[in-house]
């Protein structure tokens, strides 16, 4: 590897954690879309930064950009609160406006702006290296490098001294009022955040992918933990596997590096949102089936309660009556066995009695909880489930 | 070019004439279908549809080989749905929102289709300069052939509009209504999504991937200010589509180094902040009018209130009193007690005023709901 290399690796990853933070609090208060927004808003304000500072890196520019960023947040409230349209909609019409703005003000100006709207969007990662930092002769390091450290440095320092307030504010807006949190404050705070490493991130990776590395982490990491910090932890994780393997992805196909960062949190998330336990997609259609399953169960238990004759409870009797298919009949009977719930003798099904003391308490469960889950009662009942 | 030149040339450049039909006819379908959108809450479905659709834009160019714009929309075509279809699996199986949905699909669909168009780009035999045209679009690449398209889609999805009317109508207000009265729900949400993604991709072209979303809201949010009807809402939509459609087209051919796309979305932005403003049942100005119209009835209910406490104390109701004894605190001012007379409630004259019959009628009923309200 060359010094180049790792320097090019260091600025993702960098990127990667500062978007993780402020995304994961996107992600869990249901903002995720302003980042979008943000990312794109940003345009205008870069543009004009530029012309007035000639230097993509300047602080001046990544504050004015930031200002951008904030404006479209409050615009996108004003439009919100005055009631003529939702909330998507107010972002889905904020953002292309300014957007266009930027684009006609660079189209405007091409001969006197280096400045393109294709790097705008994708950055170029693969020149970072090149524009070094030097004071007094001496070579600091790329000067993207200093940038987003500095912010990130800034980030995390927000996030440690805040992180209270932060968790309180997104997960009880009501209760975080009530103890003298602001959470108008905490808001705003939140989307300067984003909107400052949005732009910090802007050259290194583009505007558009940096929603990627805002909430594709701390999506994957949502499906695996419930628990913030833990989340945090992985959503910087995973922010950082994309980055060094994007690279090494573009290395070999010789493509855009944003491209590829983005293209291996795809198929991370789509591993994630596939085999995540408890809440990826196969444990939920599993979990759904198994509940199908046991649903059937106790309709069926319910019925031979309800019926003492015994042609009510003979085995073919049952596909008429509730309606079931062969197979599903089968497969209910079958776990009832297991269970112990039924004794079958001549073809004529009897409830057991556990059988019975589980049916009554179901019932009795049913009608006095409106909504919970019956899971704990099934843990104690069943020795194998459905 | 001026615009007047423009105007003049319009019916008789082919490539002005072309154009400009183009961008009209996809701002109205664009506007029509964008009501759906809008009403649905789907607002930002299409923003992750148009950048959705890169990935298949990309693989279609590297499978035919060949730009041809047909294959290159049935890819994108593909691609978006295939992005809608997965939001939807998203948002229904996990317990990810709708919003981290969108936004996941849009930057990893897009991110992969930036990686493609850069892999593309360094292929030694590729012919492949154009297709970064998708990204903010030219409209300068219409021909006659893609309006034609675009025409031939807007009728399909107007007849099925029209023929699903009832259904649509229902399932955008009521959908578990909708599911009661045994409607396939599922057909009909599928049905309407495909064409919001019909109408995305055939936008692609001439707008770009990331501006094809305000083109479908624009027309739509400025068109709901003007009315409650649904009817006359996608009609108005398609309307104000078509004109940013024709007036961007026209602005960006008057002047150098214009895109089209910015432009007609800038300008259709325009279209939805008049509609914000000067709706005159929901617009901003009207209701702050309202508002002062009703803050400055209150005033005028309370000095009459306590006009009315006095005189009724008094056998003779239109009984003079001195204004001295009024004060600001009861709503008076001077202008006050002159539209209290203008409206007949009470007579002044010199510095003391009298409850009329009218004033004291109105008075009794002053806080009585059943009663009309005045004028």
């Amino acid at each position: 590897m060359t010094s180049a290399q790792i320097e090019i690796q260091l600025i993702a990853s960098l990127v990667a954690i500062a978007c993780a933070i402020p995304g994961t609090f996107l992600v869990l208060r249901k903002m995720a879309m302003i980042s979008d927004a943000i990312s794109h808003s940003i345009l205008p304000g870069i543009v004009a930064g530029f012309f007035l500072t000639h230097d993509l890196n300047s602080p001046w520019l990544i504050l004015l950009a930031a200002v951008t960023g904030i404006i479209t947040v409050f615009l996108v409230e004003f439009i919100q609160k005055t009631g003529l349209v939702k909330e998507d909609t107010a972002i889905g019409l904020v953002f292309p406006a300014l957007f266009s703005i930027g684009v006609i003000m660079i189209a405007k100006n091409a001969n006197d702006v280096h400045l393109d709207v294709d790097a705008v969007l994708l950055g170029e990662l693969a020149f970072a290296p090149f524009d070094r930092l030097e004071v007094n002769g001496t070579d600091l390091g790329p000067k993207s490098l200093w940038v987003i450290g500095c912010i990130l440095l800034i980030t995390v320092a927000l996030l440690i001294t805040f992180f209270k307030e932060l968790k309180l504010s997104t997960f009880d807006k009501g209760l975080a009022a009530t103890l003298g949190f602001s959470p108008v404050i905490m808001h705003y705070g939140l989307m300067a955040t984003a909107s400052v490493t949005t732009v910090g991130a802007f050259d290194a990776v583009g505007a558009i992918l940096v929603v990627a590395l805002m909430i594709a982490p701390p999506a994957m990491a949502y499906l695996l933990t419930t628990d913030l910090k833990k989340m945090l932890i992985l959503s910087v994780i995973f922010g950082v596997i994309g980055a060094i393997a994007g690279y090494w992805v573009a290395h070999w196909l010789d493509a855009s590096i944003a491209g590829s960062m983005t293209s291996v949190l795809g198929v991370l998330f789509l591993l994630v949102y596939l085999f995540a336990p408890g809440k990826g997609l196969i444990s939920v259609l599993y979990r759904q089936k198994r509940q199908r399953v046991e649903v059937h169960l106790l309709t069926f238990l319910l019925h031979l309660q309800n019926h003492e004759e015994e042609s009510e409870r003979h085995v073919n009797h049952l596909n008429e009556h509730i309606n079931w298919q062969k197979v599903r009949s089968k497969s209910v009977l079958d776990l009832a066995l297991k269970n112990n719930m039924i004794t079958i003798e001549d073809d004529i099904i009897s409830l057991t009695k556990k059988g019975k003391s589980f049916t009554s308490e179901a019932i009795d469960y049913i009608i006095t909880n409106k909504n919970a889950a019956i899971e704990e009662m099934k843990d104690r009942f069943f020795l194998f489930r459905g | 070019m001026s615009l007047e030149e423009y105007f003049s040339l319009v019916f008789s450049d082919y490539t002005l004439r072309t154009i400009t039909l183009g961008t009209a006819v996809l701002g109205a379908i664009c506007g029509m279908l964008g009501s759906f959108a809008v009403l649905r809450k789907q607002s930002l479905l299409g923003d992750a549809i148009s950048h959705a659709a890169l990935p298949g834009i990309a693989i279609a160019f590297l499978i035919s080989g060949a730009k041809n714009s047909n294959t290159l929309l049935i890819g994108a075509l593909i691609s978006g749905l295939i992005g809608t279809f997965w939001i939807r699996g998203i948002v229904k199986k996990t317990h990810l929102k709708s919003d981290t949905a969108l936004g996941l699909i849009l930057s990893l669909f897009f991110g992969f289709g930036m990686l493609l168009l850069t892999f593309i780009q360094k292929m030694p035999n590729a012919n492949q300069a154009g297709l970064d045209k998708y990204l903010f679009g030219q409209a300068a690449t219409l021909v006659e052939s893609d309006v034609w398209l675009m025409c031939i889609i807007t009728g399909i999805s107007l007849i099925v509009l029209l023929t699903f009317w009832k259904e649509f109508k229902i399932l955008l207000f009521d959908i578990d209504y909708t599911k009661s009265l045994g409607f396939n729900t599922r057909f009909l949400d599928i049905l309407i999504t495909s064409f919001i993604v019909v109408a995305i991709v055939i936008g692609l072209q001439t707008v770009g991937v990331v501006l094809m979303s305000a083109m479908l809201l624009a027309p739509a949010a400025a068109a709901r200010q003007w009315t409650n009807s649904l009817g006359t809402m996608i009609f108005l939509a398609a309307i104000f589509g078509a004109f940013s459609g024709v007036l961007g087209t026209a602005v960006s051919a008057s002047s150098n180094n214009l895109s089209t796309g910015p432009v007609i979305v800038l300008i259709a932005a325009a279209f939805v902040v008049l509609s914000f403003i000067f709706s005159p049942g929901r617009g901003l100005l009207f209701r702050e009018i309202r508002y002062w119209k009703n803050r400055n009835d209150l005033q005028l209910h309370k000095t009459l209130a306590f006009m009315f406490n006095i005189a009724k104390n008094h056998e003779d109701i239109s009984h003079p009193h001195a204004v001295k004894i009024l004060n600001n605190f009861q709503g008076y001012t001077k202008r006050s007690l002159k539209k209290l007379e203008n409206r007949e409630y009470i007579t002044v004259s010199g510095s003391m005023w009298s409850l009329t019959k009218k004033g004291y009628k109105k008075a009794t009923n002053l806080y009585n709901q059943q009663e009309e309200t005045d004028d």
